[in-house]
């Protein structure tokens, strides 16, 4: 089964083949490197760029408005905050022009902690992007969702975010959620679609035949059900918080997670049908905790349904400080971890109405 | 003034006919009498802001007149700044449409009543839509020069701005990835250099000489040239536009221009004496070789005057946008720039 790297790899090479993908860039996207994850190797539209970010995502509007669609890649989002007035714009092309233009374009990048990357390999980048009106953003947190969103972002007419969390790029799918199409044996796919060590000048990869497999902008996914509590999250964080609502059971507590999967358009039916059932929400991501976008929910939650609540709606997330520092003790401490979560699950479980 | 690395042929004068050059006049007047109305209708109260071009129509009408206008990669891309009104009027714009950006009204074609006076968008001729960061157009051209190459016919990308933006990062990507010799691009870079970033001068921020020996360091055919003379700048610009067009890689050319009233109505938009005039310097020329009289020349700017005035007048009574529009478009329901739509 893949991982999600492989499945990001193969959604890019279905783009290029059925969805009319001219371009995927960036820098070191191209051969030999094939990208700093290795998400674009092999792929026939990949091409290296300069170390230049404002011409990333300039180049990247430039040819959606010649009707290329194309993936481009900001190495890590924390290399992207220079071109927040060019990202601003490729959200406003269609709504500036009155509807004249549009911009079909990608822009994917690295999210978030867990890989120790310290002050500018951590950042998150989900507060910005829900701060650029025009853009869709999806983030998943399963291979195979990272499969069907980018496919997703790729045939929308208009920009899309596509955030990856770093710390997740090399999990695996869980037994019956592969990719449609691809080989079980781990060692196979990444014999057809690995490029190997060494001199690839003659390397090609093999493709698996993965069909189209849309996952819908908008549609979030309740990853486990539960009685007692609501939990929203994604990224980093999604598994974290299953597995502390796994350990929670023992304790006599039933949490429903549900994984966002895109942060805009996003899906309140269904954070609002479970809150009514629950009675109790929490959100959980890792950005810094000051106009979060866990906040907006937190917002919306208060205004839509507060009569429905037993407790007040909490924000689990990262610390407000400047960046992510490096060493393991301050790591921890800076963004969500699972005794965090735990807790806090614990805690709202509890808490009295 | 050439600071090109090895000589580009341009064509000979004869090459400019009478006609054209009374078709130069006619649009230099008519773009010069739009933007005196526009100034206008923002003294009046007709609207919020005026920026524009008044001083630059000896380069921006040849401009206009030589590019390959229409649809799609084969045709030239156009990522211009907000002072080209005489490019769009002599691309065959319709006047009135600048009004009705400048009293931003819901029959503006360009924004629909959202964006300031210059800021054109239209599809149907590759006009990208103009925005007010002074550089971010520098970074986008690449993009629509890589299509126009991937295409194979003459298409170019056209990219514009001023001599202050040139000292913002997106300038020095444009020189970057037009020149990358894995895929050098036919995009021309165009600085119509006014000497001055609203209220600064030149002189005491930029070191260089000339903007276009920029261009030097890049390996790319650079030059500046008078952009006050529309003779010099048809025939500078039909060479240069021939060049990207055959060789399918960038120029830089730098035009010196006028700054005739202002940076914009925040300044005041008054009129200033101290700059060359290219209308007044033009028209004497072609009073000098008979080819106008006065008399004629003041009958025609006369009646763009009226023209406009009436212009002006209907677009007074064209209805402001509805409130309730502000969220149509955030998104596009379908793919404009690819399908036939």
């Amino acid at each position: 089964m893949s991982n999600m790297v492989q499945a990001i790899r193969m959604a890019l090479h279905v783009g290029e083949e059925r969805h009319g993908v001219t371009d995927i860039f960036g820098e070191d996207v191209g051969p030999p490197l094939g990208g700093a994850f290795t998400a674009t190797q092999g792929l026939k539209t990949a091409w290296n760029t300069p170390l230049d970010e404002r011409g990333i995502v300039g180049t990247s509007i430039g040819l959606g408005l010649a009707g290329c669609r194309n993936v481009a890649e900001i190495q890590f989002c924390d290399y992207g905050f220079n071109s927040i007035d060019l990202l601003k714009l490729a959200g406003m092309q269609n709504w500036a022009s009155n509807g004249e233009w549009n911009c079909p374009i990608t822009i994917m990048t690295p999210v978030g902690s867990g890989i120790r990357g310290s002050i500018y390999h951590s950042h998150s980048f989900d507060a910005t992007a829900t701060h650029i009106p025009g853009f869709k953003i999806a983030l998943p947190t399963t291979p195979r969702d990272a499969y069907g969103l980018l496919l997703s972002c790729i045939v929308d007419p208009n920009p899309c975010f596509f955030l990856i969390p770093k710390a997740l790029m090399r999990v695996r799918s869980l037994p019956g959620e592969e990719i449609p199409g691809e080989p079980g044996d781990d060692r196979m796919l990444a014999k057809m679609i690995d490029a190997p060590l060494g001199d690839r000048t003659s390397w090609k990869p093999q493709w698996p035949d993965t069909p189209d497999h849309f996952v819908p902008f908008g549609e979030a996914r309740t990853v486990r059900s539960g009685r007692d509590l609501t939990v929203v999250s994604y990224g980093r964080t999604l598994p974290l918080c299953v597995r502390a609502a796994e350990a929670l059971v023992d304790e006599g507590i039933d949490a429903e997670v549900i994984d966002l999967r895109s942060l805009y358009p996003y899906d309140w039916p269904r954070i609002s049908e479970s809150v009514r059932r629950t009675g109790r929400v929490i959100y959980v991501n890792e950005d810094s905790e000051i106009t979060n976008f866990g906040e907006h929910l937190v917002r919306r939650t208060v205004d839509d349904l507060f009569y429905e609540l037993v407790a007040p709606p909490r924000l689990l997330a990262g610390a407000h400080v400047p960046g992510i520092g490096l060493a393991d003790s301050l790591e921890m401490v800076s963004v969500p971890q699972l005794p965090s979560i735990t807790d806090a699950i614990r805690s709202l479980a509890r808490s009295e109405a | 003034m050439s600071t090109s690395l090895r000589p580009v042929r341009s064509p000979p004068a004869s090459e400019i006919s009478p006609d054209l050059l009374l078709k130069l006049h006619s649009l230099m007047v008519k773009a010069r009498v739009l933007e005196e109305r526009l100034i206008q209708m923002y003294r009046q109260g007709d609207g919020f802001f005026w920026i524009g071009g008044p001083g630059e129509e000896a380069f921006n009408v040849p401009l206009g007149l030589l590019i390959q206008k229409g649809r799609g990669p084969q045709y030239d891309y156009c990522h211009f700044h907000y002072r080209q009104s005489a490019t769009l009027l002599a691309m065959g714009a319709d006047p009135i449409d600048a009004m009705r950006q400048m009293k931003n009204t819901a029959t503006d074609p360009y924004s629909g009543g959202r964006n300031f006076v210059g800021h054109y968008s239209i599809r149907q001729w590759n006009v990208v839509p103009v925005s007010s960061p002074i550089e971010v157009q520098y970074s986008i051209a690449p993009g629509t020069a890589i299509a126009n190459k991937r295409a194979g016919g003459r298409g170019i990308t056209i990219v514009t701005g001023g001599d202050a933006g040139t000292a913002e990062g997106d300038f020095s990507t444009c020189l970057v990835w037009s020149s990358r010799p894995a895929n050098p691009l036919p995009v021309l870079m165009i600085v119509t250099n006014n000497k001055w970033g609203i209220s600064t001068h030149f002189q005491g921020q930029h070191g260089e000489k000339r903007i276009s020996d920029r261009g030097k360091a890049f390996g790319i055919e650079s030059k500046t040239i008078d952009g006050n003379d529309p003779e010099v700048s048809y025939r500078e610009l039909s060479a240069a536009m021939e060049y990207v067009r055959t060789e399918r890689k960038p120029f830089l050319l730098e035009a010196m221009v006028s700054r005739l009233y202002g940076h914009s109505s925040a300044s005041g938009a008054n009129r200033t004496n101290d700059e060359a005039d290219c209308i007044a310097g033009f028209e004497r020329r072609l009073e000098e070789r008979g080819l106008l009289t006065r008399q004629q020349m003041d009958e025609l700017r006369a009646q763009f005057t009226a023209e406009l005035l009436a212009a002006h007048k209907q677009v007074k009574e064209e209805p402001q946008p509805d409130p309730k529009s502000i969220y149509e478009h955030v998104f596009a329901d379908r793919d404009l720039v690819r399908g036939d739509g």
